[in-house]
């Protein structure tokens, strides 16, 4: 039925961040690579130019550049006694499609995730006991640190080019940075974008609070640069279309203007777009992988790709549903909490307030991806006590304008009507004159949030969805409850002409609204085979001779933003192949 | 003009694309505003007429529209802005045949968190929607939507928004309300080549500058000031 191709010897599943690092990496060691992308190759000269890439209407709400849900989707339900339906539209994430994936829409957030993250049962049940941590709150060591992970680090914020200020440099705390970083060898490549009013506004009332605020480091090249691998980037236009849209100006860092083109000069790399893969194939005792099966969907015949190295690089969620797929580890189960494939789905949290200035211009127009100034105080800094806030993990402050274009942003006061004169007379009074202040957490992972095949609903290749099972719980609410209040605190300082109440609510998972593309989990790292589907090198442990990588493999999720763990892993990943996998093919690296 | 208009399109992609930050100090958004401002008015003279919705559903989406957005020192009223004509043509599209929507069932009602769930598309939501708001008003007011007064109309509107109005063959009157919202405020703030948004009205209401090349000098420029530089849409700079 497929056709069985000639054996290549490294096959990338998906080419976004993490596959285009690979792709680049390996492509120089010879190996001979085929990259799957079930999407298709887009340019920023054809594809992102202006004016056509300046429409909210095509790339915001019509979604053009993210996965097609009438192909593929996901079955949602808030917990296990609930039946789960299909999401018919996308809505809460969005997962980007095509070479370079999520990262042509994303904003570039790029943050370095610490010990706190990577040994966080250690570190909760040393300071405030093992029973801080509630007993459904599945979260463990990663079995990596930060010490390993810092040149990495280093060497994604080079290529991805990084705009932000250091705020600790081989110990030594910086001012104007975040003080609770952990200790960088390096400044940013790029010094940060500039500061818009909300941005200031925030930076003063958190600095007047005692707080530390300092520009949220992002991939968004604040002036022309060159990165070392001498890819070229341009300077950021502040256009205001950024999250959503690809960047007519080269200045937001991606796969497909660094990475990718440079894996693509080499003989031995070669791209095959419009390929759906459908299952990675195992030898028969299910020891190792032989290749994946997939479909030209140009054509829709199905092939057989055998490889000797298989790297799954697809979206975090698109990860999990294929190792599902595939039958490869055991799939885990809520009720008696054994398996791997599928545990520890993590998402966001948070929650803001508005804040409407009546003689203020924020022209929310005029804005980066990564215009933000934003406060660590309540995540990454270890001294803050959670004793009396009673929650693990913690939140990020932040305010900035961000791609607020007016199909989706027009902030009124609460009591404002729908329609008529007096909806647009204050539609008209705040678009320019309203800014907000939110939280951002990671949701910890808990027994009951996983990943499974869905019983019932199958995608356009006859598969079934996956099933995902999720909901907030009371670690939520904790994190949001203090969040709100440091929030309303900041309000009443600014002492605003209107405002809205930031307010912590028990509620569950909406899949409607956007809310964040930050889905972590279902393939996680650990320190053993009981408790993971991969080492720290995102070595699966059932088959050595596959990796998967990207935000699947995350045990948590944090406050920060999941990309640039997902590009220090990469490259941990890339040179523990190059310097140690291939000397000694097909065995599990310690 | 056209060799203008081409000439400063590919300046455009060219400029921006590329490497050189140079860029930014020689195409200011007001020397690319004097040399557009004579192409503003290309849009208005398009021809339109509706694509998919019949005379029922017209009068239904244009009568709803002008109580929504009333003309008054504002804005003019919804149907002077296109918004009927943005409807029609998105629903004639493939978001209205149910582009990027999964359709495959089993079909269950679900919970409000799980989104939508109908079997219908778009086009098909509207159909069988206004079909039966037209029945419900004639019940309950003795006329269709089209001949209800003024407070007839906001109570109807504002029963359909809050869900208290029953499609007794269905589908929930909340979810086709929803839906009806979110394309007319498409149609009074999407650029203007989608049809509404005539003559940049919501724009100009809220003071949205559209498809600005850079305000990568406007940063500083307009640092708590009030945002003065011309608008454009996407035709403009095509």
């Amino acid at each position: 039925m497929s056709t069985k191709l000639k054996e290549v010897d490294v096959v990338i599943v998906g080419l976004g961040w993490t596959g285009g690092i690979l792709a680049k990496e390996l492509s120089e060691t010879g190996l001979s690579i085929v990259a799957l992308e079930r999407g298709d190759m887009k340019t920023t000269q054809d594809d992102y130019s202006l004016p056509n890439i300046r429409d909210e209407l095509r790339y915001v709400v019509r979604q053009e550049l993210m996965q097609n849900a009438s192909r593929d989707t996901l079955s949602a339900r808030n917990n296990p006694t609930q039946e789960a339906l299909p999401v018919r539209r996308l809505g809460s994430f969005l997962p980007g499609e095509g070479v370079g994936g999520s990262a042509i829409h994303w904003s570039g957030g790029t943050w370095r995730w610490t010990d706190m993250e990577f040994k966080i049962r250690t570190m909760y049940e040393d300071r405030y006991g093992k029973k801080f941590i509630p007993a459904d709150m599945t979260i463990q060591d990663w079995g990596i640190t930060y010490a390993e992970l810092e040149p990495y680090y280093d060497k994604f914020e080079k290529v991805a080019g990084v705009s932000g200020k250091a705020g600790n440099i081989n110990g030594t705390i910086q001012v104007g940075g975040n003080p609770f970083e952990g200790a960088r060898k390096n400044e940013y490549p790029l010094p940060p974008l500039k500061t818009i009013l909300s941005a200031k506004v925030f930076e003063d009332v958190s600095r007047n609070k005692g707080y530390h605020p300092f520009p949220r480091p992002s991939a968004n090249a604040s002036q022309a640069y060159t990165n070392p691998d001498g890819s070229h980037f341009g300077a950021c236009q502040y256009c205001g279309y950024c999250q959503r849209f690809g960047c007519e100006a080269n200045a937001k860092g991606g796969p497909q203007i660094t990475v990718i083109p440079i894996a693509m000069t080499k003989p031995n790399f070669e791209l095959r777009t419009h390929t759906w893969v459908t299952k990675i194939n195992k030898d028969s005792n299910g020891k190792k992988v032989t290749g994946v099966t997939y479909t030209n969907l140009k054509t829709g015949e199905e092939f057989e790709q055998p490889a000797a190295l298989v790297l799954m690089c697809a979206f975090a969620f698109n990860n999990v549903h294929l190792m599902l797929l595939s039958k490869i580890g055991i799939p885990y189960d809520p009720a008696t909490g054994k398996g791997v494939i599928g545990k520890n789905y993590a998402y966001d949290t948070g929650v803001g307030a508005n804040l409407f200035f009546e003689d203020r211009h924020f022209n929310p127009f005029i804005n980066a991806g990564g215009t933000n100034t934003v406060i660590d105080d309540f995540h990454g800094n270890w001294d803050f006590d959670r004793t009396q806030a009673g929650f693990v993990g913690g939140y990020i402050v932040s305010a900035g304008h961000n791609t607020n274009l007016p199909i989706g942003y027009r902030p009124v006061p609460s009591g404002t009507p729908m329609w008529g004169s007096k909806w647009k007379s204050e539609t008209a009074k705040w678009y320019q004159t309203a800014m907000s202040i939110s939280t951002r957490s990671g949701v910890l992972p808990h027994r009951h949030n996983y990943y499974d095949l869905d019983p019932t609903y199958k995608n356009a290749f006859g598969q079934p969805l996956m099933r995902l099972t999720f909901d907030y719980q009371e670690n939520e609410f904790k994190l949001d409850s203090h969040g709100a209040n440091v929030v309303n605190q900041m309000v009443q300082a600014l002492n605003p002409t209107k405002s809205s109440k930031a307010t912590a609510v028990k509620r569950s998972w909406n899949i409607v609204p956007y809310q964040s593309t930050h889905s972590t989990g279902g393939t996680i790292m650990g320190t053993n085979p009981t408790n993971s589907a991969v080492n720290k090198y995102q070595q699966s442990w059932d088959c050595p001779n596959l990796f998967i990588l990207g935000a699947s493999v995350f045990v948590h999720n944090s406050a920060y933003q999941p990309t640039g763990l997902v590009g220090a892993l990469a490259y941990w990943t890339a040179d523990a192949i190059k310097n140690k996998y291939l000397k000694n093919p097909g065995k599990l690296l310690v | 003009m056209t060799n203008t208009k081409t000439d400063r399109r590919d300046f455009l992609k060219g400029a921006l694309v590329g490497t050189s930050v140079a860029v930014t100090s020689t195409m200011s958004p007001t020397s690319v505003a004097a040399s557009t401002q004579t192409n503003n008015s290309n849009t208005s003279s398009e021809n339109q007429a509706y694509l998919f919705l019949n005379t029922s559903e017209q009068d239904f989406i244009e009568t709803v529209i002008n109580h929504m957005i009333p003309a008054d020192d504002l804005s003019p009223k919804g149907t002077d802005i296109g918004i009927h004509y943005f409807i029609d043509r998105a629903l004639a599209g493939s978001w209205g045949k149910g582009d990027r929507l999964y359709m495959s069932g089993p079909w269950k009602k679900g919970l409000p968190t799980q989104g939508y769930q109908l079997p219908l598309t778009p086009s098909d939501l509207y159909r069988v929607s206004i079909d039966q708001s037209n029945k419900y008003c004639v019940e309950k007011y003795g006329v269709n939507v089209k001949k209800l007064s003024s407070i007839q109309l906001e109570e109807f509107l504002l029963n359909l928004k809050d869900g208290k109005i029953n499609f007794p063959e269905g589908p929930p009157s909340k979810v086709f309300f929803t839906i009806l919202y979110e394309n007319i405020m498409e149609g009074m703030f999407s650029d203007p080549i989608y049809g509404g948004n005539k003559n940049k009205v919501g724009w100009k209401l809220i003071g949205f500058p559209g498809a600005i090349a850079t305000h990568a000098l406007d940063v500083e420029k307009y640092f708590d000031k009030k945002y003065t530089a011309p608008m454009f849409g996407i035709s403009d700079l095509s």
